[in-house]
């Protein structure tokens, strides 16, 4: 069911701020569009936080503007805005039960007492606390904690919901469940979320939109595939995951990409419009391995180091006969028997694979 | 393993020794005087709750003491508040302002409110010349200057727990109260004053239990028009023969005091208490 979340657009115009000398956030300028999940990635230090709480309005600005729905918001105080927060940690209240800290919202409001009940009590189905109304934070899970902080966020149907790391605290099955919970929300709710994190598998499996931050500055915005396959620069390239440096010699601009030479192996790559220069990239699962040259594709020869299995996946060390250190995985299941340590073989990946930097 | 357990006895050890000679010998001699003098029995017990002069007395001192603790926990709040969560002046100040008091003798204290407060005091001499008053305010030999000069002496033991409660709480939960649109004064009542309640109720009972005992301040404010329960054992030890009915009332004092310890380390735990 969609409630009467009414999602809003926020556009944001170089946005900077500055603690004397020190630039937390250089020139930010970006549009988070209505309903959108954007998530702000980004090294611990990046200024995704502190852009986060100016979204909030917990900081201001040194410099820029902040329009939500085309009107300017910039000077707005956090508790004018009534934007739905989570914070890392959950900052629940610990002196009130659940019930209480969803409340709260809706009684700052000033809400008929029935009418806050019954959104409680929608709510509290809603993300599963059903059982656990009576409780303090105390007695809770840090599941069931973020469950409440989540409902906390969402009863007073704000028009965007700002996530700050909430999972940073969850172990692993946890926070993939609870991954999954939050977006299901966005998608039941259809409320604009932003969601900050450092973690980017996380980024990539959630958002509709990634920003990727580095020294305060926005490095790139893109959907999870641009930024994964088509990254801006090699921070992006690295920070989403790993990637192999190709130094290509000889390259020539093709009609839809680039040709030129790696130890000696032709290559081809098709990537039209983009930038092309002789630092080529691919990432270690675009690549196939062969026991035999392929038919077709780019290839290289290199011998099998250090084997690296991790469940579903397996992951190679290689080293190519012109000393380049390579990492390429598989899946698991396709790993041949003759892929061992020592073994001469070939890596291969189809022209369109790869990106320049 | 053996020195293990042997250390921490040898650095408790002193303490409990002279713990044990100081404290717990001369009061097992009080007790023993409450049921021997003058005779054998319960006899002083029944007098200490039956005497009515005493009775006022037990219900003066809670009177006084109630009134000391209330109004000296509100003031410690509010400097612990800006002790705590005021700019880094206002804390240093108000570090100061804790600590002073600390080096002054409790007896120069309490001289020291005579002189402000005496009918011929600082205070009514400049209110007297400022023409505000004709006739001087009565403020010493009273309960008002008893419960001003307990006040001044509690308030920074009152300080200590509450500023630690405060310290150890998260701004982010204030953060999230403005994020959902609360005024800073519902964040205060609704949020910071019940997160920091552990620490009001330490200070409380702690403010209580320390009033209870009072002894020299009293004495001297309270001009002996204002005799509270130490004094009254001091008087019955000291200026009447009356030591089994003396040692009683001590007796008597010593419960309540052990009663309401108790209750605060269930309700706060002790290292709470500790800036």
């Amino acid at each position: 069911m969609k409630s009467g979340h009414e999602a809003a657009e926020i556009t944001a115009s170089g946005i900077g701020k500055a603690y004397g000398d020190f630039h937390a956030l250089r020139d930010i300028s970006l549009t988070i569009g209505s309903g959108e999940f954007l998530t702000l990635l980004g090294p611990s230090g990046s200024g995704k936080s502190t852009f986060l709480m100016i979204l909030a309005g917990f900081e201001t600005p040194t410099s820029g503007t902040l329009r939500k729905n085309g009107a300017d918001i910039t000077g707005v105080p956090a508790e004018k805005r009534a934007f739905g927060m989570v914070f890392q940690g959950y900052a629940l209240f610990p002196h009130m039960t659940v019930e209480q800290n969803i409340a709260f919202p809706l009684q700052v409001q000033g809400r008929a007492d029935a009418d806050i009940k019954r959104s409680v009590n929608t709510i509290i189905d809603r993300v599963g606390l059903r059982g656990h109304e009576k409780k303090r934070p105390s007695g809770l899970s840090g599941g069931q904690q973020q469950r409440v902080a989540l409902a906390r966020a969402l009863v007073f149907e704000p028009s965007v919901l700002l996530l700050d790391e909430p999972f940073s605290a969850l172990d692993k099955n946890l926070r993939s469940s609870m991954q999954e919970e939050v977006r299901r929300l966005h998608q039941e709710t259809g409320t604009t979320f932003v969601f900050v994190t450092h973690d980017q598998s996380e980024a990539l499996a959630l958002s509709t939109r990634i920003g990727i931050f580095n020294h305060g500055q926005l490095q790139q915005i893109g959907t999870p595939k641009d930024v994964y396959e088509r990254p801006a620069n090699r921070f992006v390239a690295e920070f989403l995951g790993d990637v192999n440096f190709l130094s290509l010699s000889g390259v020539k601009a093709t009609a839809d990409g680039a040709e030129g030479l790696f130890e000696g192996h032709p290559m081809r790559i098709s990537a039209p419009g983009q930038f092309v220069s002789e630092h080529f990239a691919i990432r270690p699962e675009h690549m196939v391995m062969f026991e035999q040259a392929p038919a077709e594709g780019n290839m290289l020869k290199a011998e099998i180091g250090d084997i690296t299995y991790l469940g579903a996946e397996t992951r190679f060390g290689l080293k190519t006969p012109g000393g380049i250190d390579l990492v390429l995985q598989m899946p698991t299941r396709e790993v041949k028997s003759a892929f061992q340590p020592g073994r001469q073989v070939w890596a291969g990946w189809p022209a369109n694979q790869g990106f320049f930097l | 393993m053996k020195s293990d357990r042997l250390k921490p006895a040898l650095l408790l050890g002193p303490l409990v020794l002279f713990l044990g000679l100081a404290y717990l010998v001369p009061f097992l001699g009080v007790m023993q005087w409450s049921v021997t003098l003058p005779e054998t029995g319960f006899s002083q017990y029944g007098k200490a709750v039956s005497d009515p002069l005493i009775q006022s007395v037990f219900l003066r001192t809670f009177r006084i003491c109630l009134i000391v603790t209330l109004c000296a926990v509100a003031a410690a709040y509010a400097i612990a508040y800006v002790w705590v969560r005021g700019t880094p002046a206002q804390r240093l100040v108000t570090e100061l302002c804790i600590l002073i008091p600390f080096w002054i003798s409790v007896l120069t204290r309490a001289f020291g409110w005579v002189a402000l407060l005496s009918n011929r005091g600082l205070i009514n001499t400049w209110l007297q010349a400022a023409g505000i008053i004709s006739e001087p305010l009565t403020m010493v030999r009273n309960e008002f200057g008893v419960v001003l000069g307990m006040m001044h002496f509690l308030i920074p033991f009152a300080v200590f727990p509450i500023a630690s409660a405060m310290r150890s709480l998260d701004e982010r939960v204030f953060l999230a109260a403005r994020g959902m649109g609360a005024s800073r004064l519902r964040i205060f009542w609704s949020i910071f004053v019940p997160m920091t309640l552990p620490g009001i109720l330490g200070a409380g009972l702690m403010v209580f239990v320390f009033a209870l005992g009072f002894f020299i301040t009293p004495a001297i404010l309270g001009g002996g028009r204002s005799v509270m329960i130490a004094e009254l054992i001091y008087l019955r030890l000291f200026q009447s023969p009356d030591w089994g009915l003396g040692a009683a009332i001590s007796v008597i004092l010593m419960l309540i005091v052990g009663a309401l310890l108790v209750l605060m380390l269930r309700l706060v735990r002790p290292n709470k208490m500790l800036g």
